[in-house]
């Protein structure tokens, strides 16, 4: 007689994490990196009907010792030093902080752990089965380096999450970034690292921060072949960024077999984006997170885990593309296009441009470049030549 | 940068009694390209590349000379004598010299005797570093007029916004003589306040350069 076979009961579609703890990750009031995107977008979804209390869970602070899954010790003794303000000037240029970039605040090394917490909090509730999906929007600090800040960044809560899923869940992830910016900070903490695997989908170095991501990188020593990199032209625009997402995740996640998706979701690629030259529009923003769902069912029963990232016009574009990974997740999508009058009439008059009224971007958000085409071709070639060694094997297998 | 910073010091060498065969080995073993020939007494009295190799190995139609060709001695077919720098040589020198002997690879030598070598990889990882693209950065071009004082000017601004500069290239302007373009690599994520101060004060921003937003 066969055995009834053991049902996993999955709790919840989704989690959302967020307190309003995470709002302390702050450089200054006129820094670009600005988290009150996270309250904006949270007010968006519920104003929308989108999510209730039950929905959001609160994030927890990491550890030191989870912490130094990939940060040094040292290091992470400056930032808390730094924090108290305890830490001279000339020593603190050597771990990158007290720059332009990354400022010095009070309490910076709490600020960054309850970030790096949030992802961990996530990672638990899926990996544990509590939810198939989550989300910490305060997450996704991808620059991050062992052991110096860069790029707005302290902590890199996406390797901290990878690592502490390998050790404590014995998990291959399969790390996603469609920030505008290559995710340089999770690329080289897992570069020789056979059992993680990252994919970044950019614009080109050649003139943006941080300046790395070319096809070339593709991982060192047992690592090589695990690091996939897309370094797209400026003037890309949504048709182009879309194929080469849906390229490039396809084949490589056919290659890897992941056991979890993390996608790292920097919301800078859009026109309106003030760091950044890739003219897209919340198309891309509708349709990044819906890949991600349809292949974390198709490959890792689900598991899916979702960051923020970059994201610089907060008050236009932020808050309605991080709002479609959640929609995403739970399946609760508008009805109508507008936004809620509600949120709209809320904080258009704390900001300083006019909002935009509707979930699609207006006709003739971006000016078009006559390059279009040559653009175009030049990435699809940049698409074929990154994964040349896949297509490759998969020919001769 | 001064050869004797940048040079391996490590040298896979033949002597000139060696063969082909170990030739041949060698190079397959240490994966490199040339391997310099010397004396008894460390002196480089020629030089032998891949290409070398090519040319003198058997031919797989006949078999029957290979064990004759395989035992052939380097001192035969070897290039000499070899062109050879010193370890004060600057890389831009070596670089030029690169280009119009058209070799890969110079033997560095001191007293008489091989002291590195020096390889167009060497030389292109020095110009990696020179551009300062191993390091996070943003990079912005200014066109300035070919006159004194302008790095100096436009250096000022990046300074006001305090921003760490990388590395600083000048390029002649290619469509017309009385301009250059500064290229700078500069340790932010955000150089957008750079960008508007040199606007404001009349400088050329090549890049970035956006049409502006119809919104």
């Amino acid at each position: 007689m066969a055995k009834p076979s053991k049902l996993t009961t999955v709790e919840k579609d989704a989690v959302f994490i967020y307190s309003d703890e995470l709002l302390n990750y702050r450089f200054s009031e006129d820094h670009p990196f600005n988290q009150k995107r996270l309250q904006l977008t949270l007010d968006l979804l519920t104003f929308s009907g989108a999510i209730n209390e039950s929905d959001i869970v609160p994030p927890r602070m990491a550890t030191d010792d989870e912490l130094n899954l990939i940060h040094d010790s040292a290091y992470i003794a400056a930032v808390r030093m730094a924090g108290n303000g305890e830490l001279s000037k000339e020593k603190a240029e050597n771990f990158g902080l007290g720059t332009e970039d990354t400022p010095i605040f009070k309490d910076m090394h709490e600020a960054s752990a309850r970030l790096v917490g949030g992802t961990l909090t996530a990672v638990d509730y899926v990996m544990e089965g509590k939810a198939l999906h989550a989300v910490n929007l305060g997450g996704g600090l991808h620059h991050g380096f062992r052991g110096k800040a860069s790029g707005f960044c302290i902590y890199n809560d996406s390797s901290v999450a990878i690592r502490y899923m390998q050790e404590k869940y014995h998990a291959r992830v399969l790390y996603i970034d469609t920030d505008a910016h290559h995710g340089d900070g999770v690329q080289w903490s897992f570069y020789d690292d056979p059992s993680s695997c990252t994919l970044s989908i950019h614009e080109t170095g050649r003139y943006l921060f941080p300046g790395t991501g070319a096809i070339n990188e593709r991982g060192h020593g047992k690592g090589y072949g695990c690091s996939f990199n897309i370094p797209l032209d400026a003037f890309t625009e949504d048709e182009s960024f879309l194929e080469a997402y849906e390229r490039s995740f396809r084949e490589v996640i056919e290659f890897f077999k992941p056991d979890v998706i993390l996608t790292q979701n920097g919301a800078d690629a859009h026109c309106l984006d003030p760091l950044t030259h890739l003219s897209s529009t919340m198309k891309i923003y509708e349709e990044i997170p819906k890949l991600a769902h349809q292949l974390a069912h198709e490959y890792c029963g689900g598991k899916w885990i979702a960051v923020g990232g970059g994201g610089y016009d907060i008050w236009r574009v932020v808050p309605r593309a991080w709002s479609r990974i959640w929609m995403e997740m739970t399946g609760r999508f508008p009805e109508s296009d507008e936004l809620p009058a509600e949120w709209l009439n809320k904080w258009q008059p704390a900001s300083p441009v006019p909002l935009i009224k509707t979930w699609h971007d207006p006709e003739g958000v971006y000016q078009a470049i006559p390059r279009k085409k040559e653009i175009t071709e030049k990435n699809a070639q940049t698409i074929e030549k990154a994964l040349y060694p896949l297509l490759k094997s998969k020919n001769q297998g | 940068m001064i050869i004797k910073d940048m040079m391996v010091r490590d040298v896979h060498t033949l002597s000139p009694d060696s063969t082909l065969a170990e030739a041949l080995e060698l190079m397959n073993i240490e994966k490199v390209r040339h391997l310099p020939v010397i004396d008894i007494t460390g002196k480089v009295v020629g030089i032998i590349s891949d290409r070398d190799l090519k040319e003198f190995s058997p031919s797989p139609f006949q078999p029957a000379e290979s064990k004759k060709l395989y035992d052939t001695k380097v001192l035969d077919i070897m290039t000499t004598p070899a062109i050879t720098g010193h370890p004060l040589d600057f890389v831009e020198e070596v670089a030029v010299l690169f280009m119009e002997e058209k070799i890969g690879c110079l033997p560095i030598v001191s007293e008489d005797k091989l002291v590195g070598m020096i390889t167009e990889t060497d030389v292109l990882h020095t110009l990696v570093q020179l551009t300062g693209a191993t390091q996070p950065g943003s990079q912005i071009e200014v066109k300035v007029p070919n006159k004194q004082g302008m790095l100096y000017e436009v250096a000022g601004i990046i300074r006001k916004n305090h921003s760490n500069i990388h590395s600083v290239l000048v390029y002649p302007d290619q469509h017309d003589e009385q301009y250059k373009v500064l290229v700078f690599r500069v340790q932010t994520m955000n150089p957008m306040s750079v960008i508007e101060d040199l606007r404001a004060e009349g400088h050329e921003v090549l890049w970035p350069n956006l049409p502006s937003s119809p919104l």
